[in-house]
C-alpha cells in the first residue's frame, strides 16, 4: 500500500511539473514575487550582518577604553595628562619594551565630502600614541608609510579612503589654518578604526588648542580576567574621576541602536512583502488547481487518493519557491556582497564605514523563508484540491 | 461610465477568492509603499522642518568645532541678515545614558527672533528670558519625560563638566514650546548659564542661525558671511537649513535610493500579480463578452469596463493600503518619537499613490482589454 502511494504520487507529481509551463505566467509570477522577499530579506540581513561585523571585529575583550566619568563615548570625555599617566601605572596591564601598553588619544570630526554625494560628512579624526598599533589587533600599513611623529601628517583607514574624497596617498588637506598630508593607507580587518583617520596626538592637541589634555585613554590589559580588577584600582582611585568599558561593550553600546533600527525596519519589510508574495503565490496556486478541476477529479474518480494530490500540488508550489529562493539568492550575492557604504554612528556623530556581508546563514535565511512562503501558498489550495468531490469536479468545464 | 459600476462590481465579486486575494497583494504593496515614505522622511529629513529664510553658520573644519562669541556682532553687521542668534552643543542627557536630549545653550533675548516659528505662550516666553536658569523645552520631550512647567530637572552634559567636577545642570522648565517645523525635540536654555559654570570653552557656541531679509539672497549673503572671517583662525561655513539638513540626511548613507529600490520591487511584483489575475478572469470570461459585443456593446466599452475592473480593484487596493500605513505611522510616531524628530506619512504620499493606482491598474489592464477589445464574436461564441 505504502508502494503505492509513493508510485500515485510520483506519477501525479510529475505529471504536475511536466504540463507547468501551461501555467508558466502565472508560476513566473510567484517566483519573482520570491525572489523578490528573498533579495529584500537578504540585502536586509546582510547590512546588519556587516555592521555587526565591524563592531564585534573592533572589540577586543581585553581592550579597556577610559573615559572621564559621566562621558558616554570619547568625544564628550576628557583626560589631564596627569590622569592618563596614572592609568598608564595601574596595574593589570600588558607592558613591552617599550611600557605598558597603551594610547592616550583625542577624538574630533572634520567635514570630508562624501565621494557619493559631494555633499559633508563627519570623518573622524583620531590622535594616538606611539602604541596605538599594538592595541589594534591586526593593524598594519597597506599603502605608503605610517605617520612621523611631531608632523602634520596623516594616515586614513581603508574604509574611510574609500568613502571620502581626498584620502589618498600624497594628497594634501587644509583643515583650519593647518595643511595636512596623507602618507598612507592602513587596514585592521575591516574593524571600525579603517573608518577613521589618524595623527599624531601631540600634533593633534596644538592644532586643537587642547594643551595637554586628552579624550580618551585605550589600554590592553593582560587578560580579559583583568578587566574586573583593572576597573576596581582605578575607580577608587581618589586622583582620577573615570568610568571604564572594555572595547566590546563600547562598541556594543554604540552600535545597539542602529543594528536594531536596521533590523526592525527590514523585519518588517520582509514580513509585509512576505505576505505580498503569499498572495501570489496563494492566487497562482489556487487558480492551477482550478483549471486542473477536472483532471483531479478524474485521477481520484481512477483511484488515486487524496494525499497524492495535496502533495502534487504542494510540491509544485515548494519548487516555485525553491526556483525563487535560489534566483533571489543568486543576485542578491552578486548585487550585495562586498559592497561598502558607510553610515551614521549617531552616538559619535561621526561616520563608520562597513561592507555588506552575505554570509551563507544569511543565504539559508533566505531560502527557508523563500520554502516557507512556497508551503504556505500550497497548502491551502492543495487542501481543495484533494476535497474537491469528484461528481461535481467531473462536470466542471 | 457611472451606470457600469454595479456591473465591474459583480464581476469582481465573480471569484470573491482570488479578487480578495488580489486586493490583499495590492494592500500590502501600498501599504509598504506609505509606510517606505514616511521611512525615509524619517530617515532623510523633510525639507518641511526647515525655515525657508534661515542660514546656519557652522566650523569650516567641523560642526563641533567652537566659534568665538565675537562673531555673532559681526555677522549681526552684515547688510541682509535680519536676525542672528546663535547656539552651543551641550549634548544632554537625563538621568540615564539612554535617555539622550538634544539640549542646546542658545543667545536667548535673539532666540525667537530667528525661530519665529516656535510658539511659546508670552507669560512662559517672559518667564525664560528672566531667569538664567530656566529651559523651554520641545513638546515631545516633556510628554517623553512627564515634565510640567515650574519642574526643575537635572540635565548632564556628557560634553561640558562644572568646575565643580560634576556634569549636571539643573534647568527649571519655564515653558513648553511647539514648533511649526516639527522639531519638538529640543531642550533651549541660557548661553550664560553654561558659560558661568563650565571649565573651558567660555565665550563660544557651535553655530550662528541667520534670519535673511529676503530669502532670494540666501546663496550671496552666505558666501559675504564666510568672507567675513575669510584666513582668520577660524573660518565658517554658511549653508540654508534646509542644505544643512539635506547633507546631514546623506550622512545617514545612501537610504533614499535603497527604498526607492524596495518599493520598485514590491510595485514590480504587484504588477505582475495584478495583471495575471486580470488576464485570467477575462480569458475565463471571454464568452461572455462576445455576448456583450453581440448585444451592441462597442470595443471601446468593453476595453473600458476592462480597464475599469482593474482600477477599481487597484484604486480599493490603494485606500486601504494607505489607510492602514497612515495609521502604523501614527502609531510609529510615538513609539520611535525620540529617534526620529518627525514621522508622519507625508502628504506627498497620497499623490504619488494616485499616480501609481493609474499606472498599475493600467499597465495591469493593457493585455486584457486589448483582447477584449480584439476578441472577434464568432470566435468569442464558439469558445466552450
Amino acid at each position: 500500500m505504502a508502494g503505492s502511494a509513493m508510485t500515485q504520487i510520483s506519477a501525479i507529481t510529475s505529471m504536475n511539473l511536466r504540463n507547468i509551463s501551461e501555467r508558466l505566467t502565472s508560476s513566473v509570477v510567484a517566483l519573482v514575487g520570491i525572489a523578490g522577499v528573498v533579495m529584500v530579506l537578504i540585502g536586509v540581513l546582510s547590512i546588519s550582518a556587516g555592521f555587526r561585523a565591524v563592531l564585534t571585529l573592533s572589540g577586543a575583550r581585553d581592550v579597556a577604553i577610559v573615559l572621564r566619568s559621566g562621558a558616554t563615548d570619547e568625544m564628550g570625555s576628557g583626560l589631564t595628562l596627569e590622569q592618563t599617566k596614572i592609568i598608564a601605572d595601574a596595574k593589570n596591564i600588558a607592558r613591552d619594551a617599550q611600557g605598558s601598553i597603551a594610547s592616550p588619544e583625542l577624538y574630533v570630526i572634520v567635514d570630508i565630502p562624501l565621494k557619493r554625494t559631494v555633499t559633508p560628512a563627519n570623518v573622524p579624526l583620531r590622535g594616538v600614541g606611539p602604541q596605538a598599533p599594538q592595541l589594534r589587533q591586526n593593524f598594519h600599513i597597506v599603502e605608503g608609510r605610517n605617520f612621523t611623529p611631531g608632523t602634520f601628517e596623516i594616515i586614513a583607514g581603508r574604509g574611510a579612503s574609500q568613502q571620502f574624497a581626498g584620502l589618498t596617498v600624497g594628497n594634501k588637506l587644509r583643515w583650519g589654518t593647518t595643511d595636512w598630508t596623507v602618507v598612507g593607507i592602513f587596514e585592521d580587518r575591516g574593524s571600525v578604526a579603517e573608518s577613521e583617520v589618524w595623527t599624531d596626538v601631540t600634533v593633534l592637541q596644538g592644532a586643537y588648542n587642547r594643551g595637554t589634555t586628552f579624550q580618551s585613554m585605550r589600554v590592553k590589559l593582560t587578560s580579559p580576567e583583568a578587566y574586573r580588577a583593572f576597573e576596581d584600582a582605578l575607580t577608587t582611585d581618589p586622583r582620577l574621576n573615570v568610568r571604564m568599558f572594555t572595547e566590546r561593550e563600547y562598541y556594543e553600546k554604540q552600535s545597539r541602536l542602529l543594528i536594531a533600527l536596521v533590523s526592525t525596519i527590514g523585519t518588517v519589510i520582509a514580513v509585509l512583502m512576505g505576505l505580498g508574495a503569499v498572495f501570489a503565490a496563494l492566487n497562482t496556486m489556487y487558480s492551477a488547481v482550478s483549471t486542473r478541476t477536472r483532471e483531479i477529479a478524474t485521477l481520484r474518480a481512477l483511484g488515486f487518493g487524496a494525499a497524492p494530490v495535496v502533495v502534487s500540488v504542494l510540491t509544485e508550489a515548494l519548487l516555485i519557491g525553491l526556483v525563487g529562493g535560489v534566483l533571489g539568492a543568486l543576485i542578491s550575492y552578486f548585487a550585495f556582497n562586498g559592497v561598502r557604504a558607510s553610515t551614521m554612528n549617531f552616538s559619535t556623530f561621526s561616520q563608520i564605514t562597513f561592507a555588506f556581508q552575505v554570509t551563507p546563514t544569511v543565504l539559508v535565511l533566505g531560502l527557508v523563508y523563500a520554502l516557507i512562503l512556497g508551503f504556505v501558498g500550497g497548502l491551502l489550495p492543495s487542501l481543495r484540491a484533494a476535497r474537491l468531490p469528484i461528481t461535481t469536479g467531473l462536470r466542471e468545464l | 461610465m457611472f451606470k457600469h459600476l454595479p456591473l465591474l462590481w459583480a464581476n469582481l465579486g465573480r471569484k470573491k477568492l482570488r479578487t480578495g486575494l488580489t486586493l490583499a497583494s495590492i494592500v500590502v504593496a501600498f501599504l509598504l509603499f506609505g509606510l517606505m515614505q514616511t521611512l525615509r522622511v524619517a530617515l532623510t529629513g523633510s525639507p518641511e522642518m526647515a525655515g525657508v529664510d534661515r542660514l546656519i553658520t557652522i566650523h569650516k573644519v567641523a560642526i563641533i568645532n567652537p566659534i568665538p562669541l565675537a562673531y555673532l556682532s559681526r555677522v549681526r553687521a552684515l547688510p541682509g541678515v535680519k536676525y542672528a542668534t546663535s547656539q552651543a552643543w551641550f549634548g544632554g542627557i537625563y538621568q540615564e545614558d539612554k535617555n539622550q536630549l538634544a539640549a542646546l545653550a542658545v543667545d536667548v533675548p535673539s532666540f525667537f527672533l530667528v525661530y519665529n516659528d516656535y510658539t511659546l505662550p508670552p507669560d512662559q516666553k517672559k518667564a525664560f528670558e528672566q531667569d538664567r536658569t530656566a529651559m523651554i523645552v520641545g513638546s515631545a520631550v516633556a510628554e517623553r519625560f512627564k515634565w510640567k512647567i515650574g519642574d526643575t530637572v537635572p540635565i548632564r552634559s556628557n560634553i561640558w563638566t562644572k568646575k565643580d567636577g560634576s556634569n549636571v545642570w539643573p534647568m527649571k522648565i519655564a515653558g513648553i514650546y511647539t514648533a511649526t517645523t516639527g522639531d519638538n525635540q529640543s531642550i533651549y536654555f541660557h548661553q550664560e548659564y553654561l558659560d558661568e559654570s563650565r571649565t573651558i570653552g567660555k565665550n563660544t557656541f557651535h553655530m550662528i542661525i541667520e534670519r535673511l531679509e529676503d530669502r532670494n539672497r540666501s546663496a550671496e549673503i552666505a558666501r559675504n558671511i564666510d568672507a567675513l572671517f575669510a584666513n582668520s583662525s577660524t573660518e565658517t561655513k554658511t549653508a540654508t537649513e534646509s542644505a544643512f539638513i539635506q547633507g546631514f540626511a546623506n550622512q545617514m548613507g545612501n537610504i533614499g535610493a535603497l527604498i526607492t529600490g524596495v518599493a520598485a520591487a514590491v510595485f514590480f511584483t504587484m504588477l505582475l500579480v495584478t495583471a495575471n489575475t486580470m488576464g485570467q478572469s477575462i480569458r475565463e470570461r471571454l464568452n461572455e463578452i462576445g455576448v456583450m459585443k453581440t448585444l451592441g456593446y462597442s470595443n471601446f466599452i468593453v476595453s473600458s469596463l476592462v480597464i475599469g475592473e482593474a482600477l477599481l480593484v487597484t484604486t480599493l487596493g490603494a485606500a486601504i493600503g494607505l489607510g492602514l500605513a497612515a495609521l502604523t505611522s501614527l502609531g510609529m510616531a510615538k513609539g520611535l518619537a525620540q529617534f526620529f524628530p518627525v514621522l508622519g506619512m507625508p502628504a506627498t504620499t497620497y499623490a504619488v499613490g494616485a499616480v501609481l493606482v493609474v499606472v498599475l491598474g493600467g499597465l495591469a489592464a493593457a493585455q486584457p482589454s486589448m483582447q477584449a477589445a480584439r476578441l472577434k464574436i464568432v470566435d468569442a461564441l464558439r469558445k466552450v
